[in-house]
């Protein structure tokens, strides 16, 4: 995935956002629009729907990956300080103990190990998830602002391959949705 | 109603414990919790934040006082150099660490109760530790030359010692606050997102929608929200217990009798877990009444909360009764004089306060109806942070107050000053929890929502995920398995 692609599509159309009763309704349209081969489409929910990521088919998210570099990154970075400090830039004899006594240095090499990683965790999924993005073209639907309180909602992007305005509102409508909005881009 | 709420309680559905009662939909669990924010403020609350706002004050009078005459202000003598500063530094710590407790550890083992109290509680830690913090700060004199316990590069070309446990302290408290105040904003921004759609004003749509970066509850998002929290949870477990752990490094590395003993990192961390949900319920007692949300926080939110005090309060009772033991095992004079001089010295008053307050005291939660009971419990959360306050002043002041010469024997006794600081920290943790029930949505609502039956999309009977998979149309490319043409 490029780094900088465009963000939102480029066009008449945004896409077309259906709203579904129930979760379990989102669930399996899901599985339809999944299978019926769409890529660029989403589920939109006020809290995350046990099971819909397998529903959608996503794959495994590469946040851990981020988090262990970044912890690993902190984690040695710590260690390297302390090493730097006591075994070459600020020598003392502490306790008659080595200028390298690693053990006294493990509980600052492990809070910023951890440190890191939190980092990693809560910015990777910032980076992940394209946060902060004030602006969507989803956010001129009205009825969309309820996305956070108790509606549930398909959208499927215009740029899509096998996006056409009137069929895929008509596939939506076919499994099951509340309504069905041609989004503005 | 003509079932009681204990009642309701009892009659859990196939087996599954009611965790929210009355049985909302998601916009009702919405508008209860959002609300409140958007009413008018409520006469109690100002009933809460004027005396909080005023103890503030106080801080802010006597903390000037200290740096402007130094911390001769304060009762220390020679032989007791710690006493209110370092206690009010270990008992907010240890507030913080029921906080973390709720929302990491319980979330890894799965208890979907905490989903009610998690948010107050992550707030809870944050500000107990921005009181934490301030103490440290404070003590060491010459606040201006404060900056000396960072590793920054200066003129002088000296650097902190990193084999000291005050400096490990340094950091594990400042990558504990920062650490918890980021797990903490990633549980609120769907919250925040929830404010900025409901705002009416254009304050409230820009306030709330800065901080909520434009969260649109996309399930490819979730996906990655899902898996940073679940991290954050499994990094916050071990955090938490490294963080009193090296609390208590700072007096067992110490060669001093009452200090230098090997039980301390389990005993603080307990201690620290008990006095935590000890203020939790202090705070939740209080919240759920004026904010009216019995439904969502219920009494076995209180019942589960109980039987951990239970459990944390015996954990430092036997902790206390061991410490005794190994005193006397040891062999050592001066280690057994110690805890002869704490129980029966002249401090045996404030140990038998701790006594009292956290061991016999909460053996009322072996009863159910005491575990349930609003009263009993309100007034036991407080009994129980007094008794909390009193270990760690025990711990500090009882050891160094003999000294091993008796010419070096001393007794501390607090100025007015140290009590205005002591008083004034809750001045400051009250004045944030107030800011924070007014403006922010103090019950994690996508979490709720989550553990209500509905949520789950094979909720109901007929709705079996095997069914749905017969009916699937026979598309062309359709795999297998799920086709991952879905993930970009």
């Amino acid at each position: 995935m490029p780094l900088f692609r465009q963000q939102v599509p480029t066009g008449p159309h945004y896409g077309v956002l259906a709203e579904f009763a129930t979760t379990t309704d989102l669930y399996h349209a899901c599985e339809r629009v999944r299978d019926a081969g769409f890529t660029r489409w989403d589920a939109h929910t006020p809290f995350p729907v046990h099971g819909l990521d397998k529903a959608m088919g996503l794959k495994r998210s590469p946040l851990p990956w981020i988090v262990l570099v970044a912890g690993l990154t902190g984690a040695a970075g710590g260690f390297g300080l302390q090493y730097w400090v006591h075994a070459d830039a600020y020598p003392l004899v502490i306790s008659g103990k080595p200028y390298f006594a690693w053990p006294a240095m493990i509980p600052i090499t492990f809070e910023l190990g951890v440190l890191f990683a939190a980092f990693g965790a809560v910015f990777g999924m910032f980076g992940l998830n394209k946060l902060p993005m004030h602006h969507h073209p989803l956010f001129k639907s009205k009825i969309f602002e309820r996305v956070t309180d108790d509606a549930f909602f398909i959208s499927i992007e215009s740029r899509d391959p096998k996006f056409d305005p009137s069929a895929t509102g008509k596939l939506l409508e076919s499994l099951g949705a509340r309504s069905v909005e041609l989004l503005e881009s | 109603m003509a079932q009681t709420e204990a009642e309701l309680l009892d009659n859990p559905v196939a087996g599954n414990p009611t965790l929210i009662l009355r049985s909302p939909d998601f916009h009702a669990i919405t508008d209860a919790v959002a609300e409140p924010i958007e009413r008018a403020t409520p006469i109690g609350w100002w009933f809460f934040f004027i005396p909080s706002l005023a103890l503030l004050g106080l801080l802010g009078v006597a903390v000037s006082w200290l740096f402007w005459e130094g911390i001769g202000i304060w009762g220390l003598n020679v032989p007791v150099g710690w006493a209110f500063d370092i206690t009010n530094f270990v008992f907010w710590i240890g507030i913080g660490h029921a906080g973390t407790l709720i929302s990491a550890i319980l979330f890894l083992f799965r208890q979907k109760w905490r989903t009610s109290i998690n948010r107050a509680a992550e707030a809870m830690t944050i500000f107990a530790v921005m009181c934490a913090l301030l103490f440290p700060g404070i003590h060491v004199g010459r606040v201006w030359v404060a900056y000396w316990m960072f590793p920054l590069p200066n003129q002088m070309g000296v650097w902190p010692n990193f084999r000291s446990p005050l400096l490990w302290d340094v950091f594990a408290v400042s990558v504990y606050g920062t650490v918890s105040l980021l797990f903490w904003y990633v549980g609120l921004i769907p919250d925040l997102a929830t404010m900025r759609d409901r705002g009416t004003t254009h304050g409230r749509k820009f306030g709330y929608g800065l901080f909520a970066l434009g969260w649109r509850g996309s399930m490819r998002q979730w996906h990655h929200y899902e898996s940073a929290y679940l991290i954050l949870a499994a990094l916050a477990t071990p955090l938490v217990l490294s963080v009193h752990s090296i609390v208590s490094m700072d007096f067992a590395v110490s060669l001093l009798p009452g200090w230098h003993t090997t039980i301390f990192p389990p005993y603080f961390v307990a201690g620290a877990i008990f006095s935590g949900f000890a203020m939790v319920l202090t705070l939740m007692v209080i919240c759920r009444k004026v904010f009216r949300l019995e439904h969502i926080i219920t009494l076995r939110h209180f019942d589960y909360m109980a039987k951990i005090m239970l459990v944390t309060g015996s954990m430092v009772g036997f902790a206390y009764a061991t410490e005794f033991f190994t005193a006397w095992y040891s062999g050592n004079p001066y280690e057994f004089f110690t805890f002869l001089n704490r129980a029966g010295g002249p401090y045996a008053w404030a140990y038998w306060i701790m006594v009292s307050c956290n061991v016999i005291s909460p053996q009322v939660f072996w009863f159910k109806k005491a575990r349930t009971s609003i009263p009993i419990l309100f007034v036991m959360s407080i009994i129980i942070n007094i008794g909390m306050w009193f270990e760690r002043f025990v711990i500090i002041v009882t050891s160094l107050h003999r000294d091993f010469l008796p010419s070096s024997w001393g007794y501390f006794v607090p100025t007015r000053w140290d009590i205005a600081c002591l008083l004034g920290s809750f001045g400051l943790f009250f004045t944030m929890f107030c800011l924070f029930v007014r403006f922010l949505p103090m019950v994690a609502t996508a979490e709720v929502k989550g553990v209500l039956p509905q949520a789950d999309p094979h909720h109901g009977s007929d709705l079996q995920p095997e069914r749905s998979k017969d009916h699937r149309p026979a598309w062309p490319h359709r795999g297998p398995e799920p086709a991952p043409g879905g993930a970009s």
